[in-house]
């Protein structure tokens, strides 16, 4: 039952009628029917806005973006929440970047360290709270490689020269300092933290070294995996996959990173940068490119179609060695994909998926389904850009829904005119959705599963998937619009 | 019932020493007094306390730890004439954030009594502009609901008088903080009274003293001393048990009507602090005026 273009746009202005008209106006410039032949979204969808007040978004703040996507992960620096408690406290482990090591001798990233501002922080100034708390840091954990400052909304408020910190203590101490401007109240998502981070990555960590001779001898299969986040050991099933066709990963950023690798990229030069999250690290992959001549590509490793799709496109830049290797990987791994194939695709076949994710998923998983047999008849972003609509126009059938920043409202009204067999998305979603009888799996920490990339991922995620639709107790329950004639609740809510 | 005015004035103007010695007037009179300084400067007291500078509020919070763990008779210092004086205190300038330390501390003096029903009046000495919410503090609900500015003729102290009515607007419309006249602390400009008399009245308020200049001022503050106490025979002590006098008697409160720009350069203009303004020279560097001059 997938719907064409037209019956989209129809159900669009049905769920939109429920708005006041200013806010109506403004939402459906974030709704559309998926035209697979678009090259650009800027004429038919409006990303990146301002939530409205009064609907319930889902999106995080700056701080969020830098301090618990890009900087968070990784593990041998030490990451300052610098002001109040709550946001440091709230957001520690809040995601699954798996990590190798030590607590305390050569990871950092589990602890929770934060200037806990009081008032009179806020009165005097934090400047000379945050030197006490660098030295502090350096004297409990010796081995710290590094230091991030991840500004909170008081610390913009109140003008506190971080910077001047962060240089004074780098030279007194000899390591690595960073100060990240991502106070939450910049920007109108987490995606502005992002990008801060990666300004931060370039001003305070890539440049350290310039001018150097590499620490170790560079090779012709010299890769570095940026934008991995090594949920649930993401990263690790992916790099391996790189390494089994020959490449040497260089370094992988940020989960299950090290500063170590960061700052030797630009002297060791790698022949590729390959980009896993678009949105999120797309800006320091073009400052690579413009200043250190590294070229980058993107790729997605879900699911044994897209995966093998990558590793013939990452072939392509290297020589004939790495292509008969990719080649031979595909092959060997195409039994093990066809017996997963084989067991999951009849149990899941037909079923119908609707996605809300973040910056990348909402488009990078599709492949994946689809070798399952599934359909995603609906998807959208978070805090996608125009760019990352773009790319997922051609990855997403003809006449399926988009909805950017959906609202809960929408997203509800949505599932309840789709009735989708598995929704996709976060901690936020699952109950919502659960309490409706609908089958979810989050897609932000896998549900505690993972990995999902890579070959060794993709058989998880289709037991994942089984488990969730195939689930027995949903056959015991009545969803609501088995117990209503179908529309009902919009009718009523109209 | 307490009355809480609020002084505020361009920088400079004399709003401390104005408002300590009418203060010292009033105390004379037998009232009860607070005295609370709103500026990081701590300078607010010194005259009824002979002190260099008091103890604040914020300093001794963080020597303290927080603010919960500081006790009011540790900030509260009493002076001249049964005088209670506080300052909020904050930073240095140029770190932090000088109008949090004033929320803070205003909110501090809420909840340790501070506002004692014996007291007669709390007058708020406020730094120099509005720059922000903190600096708004005292006159927001259930705090300063007379608003006293003080000005000379001075064309910038009038400008920042006139601002500083609008600042007040915004309160009035949704609160019951009024303005409550003009004081002229006089720096003896040509025609000073009937230009702030003038400039009152357009703003819908009234001047309520014209504090005259008088050296006896100095020779009391390098004493750390209000001129009543000091000198309490000196005409310019008259001067201020007056003003104090008018104010215990002041019923004249308005919700100000600001001046727009060209209604103040016309009062200007009026009094000839201003020139008529030539459209023609905007603009124009020296260079060109000459090539002008020469053709």
């Amino acid at each position: 039952m997938t719907m064409n273009r037209q019956e989209t746009e129809q159900l669009i202005q049905e769920v939109l009628e429920v708005y006041p008209d200013a806010t109506g106006k403004q939402r459906a410039k974030h709704l559309m029917a998926n035209d697979p032949t678009l090259e650009k979204s800027n004429k038919c969808l409006v990303t990146n806005k301002k939530a409205l007040p009064g609907v319930m978004t889902a999106r995080g703040c700056a701080y969020a973006g830098s301090k618990g996507v890009v900087w968070g992960p990784i593990k041998d620096m030490v990451n300052i929440s610098h002001g109040p408690v709550g946001c440091g406290q709230l957001s520690r482990g809040g995601r699954r970047n798996y990590v190798t090591g030590y607590s305390g001798i050569n990871v950092f990233a589990e602890m929770n360290f934060t200037s806990d501002f009081q008032e009179k922080d806020v009165v005097f100034g934090g400047d000379k709270k945050l030197a006490t708390i660098i030295d502090e840091i350096n004297t409990l954990f010796p081995l710290v490689k590094g230091i991030s400052i991840q500004s909170e909304c008081p610390v913009g408020l109140i003008g506190d020269d971080i910077e001047a910190v962060a240089k004074q203590k780098a030279k007194e101490i000899g390591k690595t300092i960073v100060p990240a401007r991502c106070e939450g109240f910049r920007g109108v998502s987490q995606s502005l933290g992002h990008h801060v981070a990666n300004d931060t990555l370039r001003d305070w960590v890539l440049s350290n070294r310039d001018g150097q001779e590499p620490t170790i001898e560079s090779t012709p299969y010299d890769v570095v995996l940026t934008g991995d986040y090594n949920v649930g050991g993401d990263a690790w099933a992916s790099r391996v996959l790189m390494e089994s066709i020959g490449l040497r990963v260089i370094g992988q950023w940020s989960g299950d990173g090290t500063l170590s690798e960061l700052e030797l990229i630009p002297s060791l030069k790698p022949k590729l940068n390959l980009l896993h999250c678009y949105r999120s690290m797309n800006y320091i992959s073009r400052h690579m490119e413009e200043k250190y001549g590294i070229p980058w590509l993107e790729y997605n490793f879900f699911g044994p179609t897209q995966i093998a799709k990558s590793l013939r496109a990452i072939a392509a830049r290297f020589d004939e060695t790495i292509q008969a290797n990719v080649e031979r990987v595909i092959a060997e791994n195409q039994a093990e994909m066809d017996a997963i194939i084989a067991k999951f695709r009849p149990r899941l076949e037909g079923k119908r998926v609707m996605l809300f994710v973040g910056g990348l998923r909402p488009r990078h998983v599709i492949g994946a389904y689809e070798d399952l047999g599934m359909e995603i008849i609906g998807t959208g972003y978070e805090f996608a850009h125009n760019d990352d609509y773009d790319r997922t126009f051609k990855e997403l059938q003809d006449g399926a829904l988009i909805y950017d920043d959906a609202t809960s409202f929408e997203l509800e009204a949505f599932a309840e005119r789709l009735k989708p067999d598995l929704i996709g998305s976060g901690i936020k979603e699952k109950f919502v959705f659960h309490k409706m009888g609908i089958p979810f799996r989050q897609l932000h920490s896998w549900d505690y599963s993972g990995p999902y990339h890579g070959y060794d991922g993709f058989a998880i995620f289709a037991r994942d998937m089984d488990m969730a639709i195939n689930n027995p107790c949903w056959k015991k329950m009545t969803p609501p619009w088995k117990q209503k004639a179908v529309g009902a609740d919009l009718a009523e809510a109209a | 019932m307490i009355r809480q005015c609020a002084i505020y004035g361009k920088g400079g103007i004399g709003k401390s020493t104005t408002t300590q010695n009418l203060v010292a007037g009033l105390a004379a009179e037998g009232k009860k007094v607070m005295i609370v300084g709103c500026d990081p400067k701590a300078d607010s007291t010194r005259l009824i306390l002979h002190a260099k500078a008091q103890n604040t509020i914020m300093q001794m919070a963080a020597d303290a730890g927080t603010v919960e763990d500081l006790e009011l008779d540790e900030v509260l210092k009493v002076g001249y004439g049964g005088v209670r004086c506080v300052e909020s205190g904050g930073p240095e300038p140029g770190v932090g954030c000088a109008g949090r330390g004033v929320i803070t501390a205003i909110n501090f003096l809420e909840e340790e009594g501070a506002y004692d029903e014996e007291l007669d009046f709390v007058f708020y000495d406020v730094l120099g502009d509005v720059v922000c919410g903190g600096f708004a503090m005292p006159i927001r609900e259930n705090k300063a609901q007379e608003i006293y500015i003080v000005v000379s003729g001075e064309m910038m102290a009038m400008y920042a008088a006139n601002n500083i009515a609008k600042g007040i607007c915004k309160y009035a419309t949704s609160g019951k903080v009024r303005l409550a006249g003009l004081i002229c602390n006089s720096r003896k400009t040509d025609k000073e009274a009937e230009l702030i008399q003038a400039l009152a009245e357009k703003m819908g308020t009234q001047m309520i003293h014209f504090v005259p200049r008088d050296n006896v001022v100095q020779r009391a503050e390098i004493r750390r001393m209000t001129v009543i106490e000091y000198d309490p025979t000196a005409k310019q002590a008259d001067e201020y048990r007056e003003l104090a006098r008018k104010i215990v008697e002041n019923k004249h409160m308005v919700i100000p009507k600001p001046l727009t720009m060209d209604e103040l350069e016309e009062l200007l203009m009026e009094f000839g602090i201003l020139d008529e303004e030539d459209e023609a020279i905007v603009g124009k560097t020296a260079e060109a005026e000459a090539a002008l001059a020469a053709a």
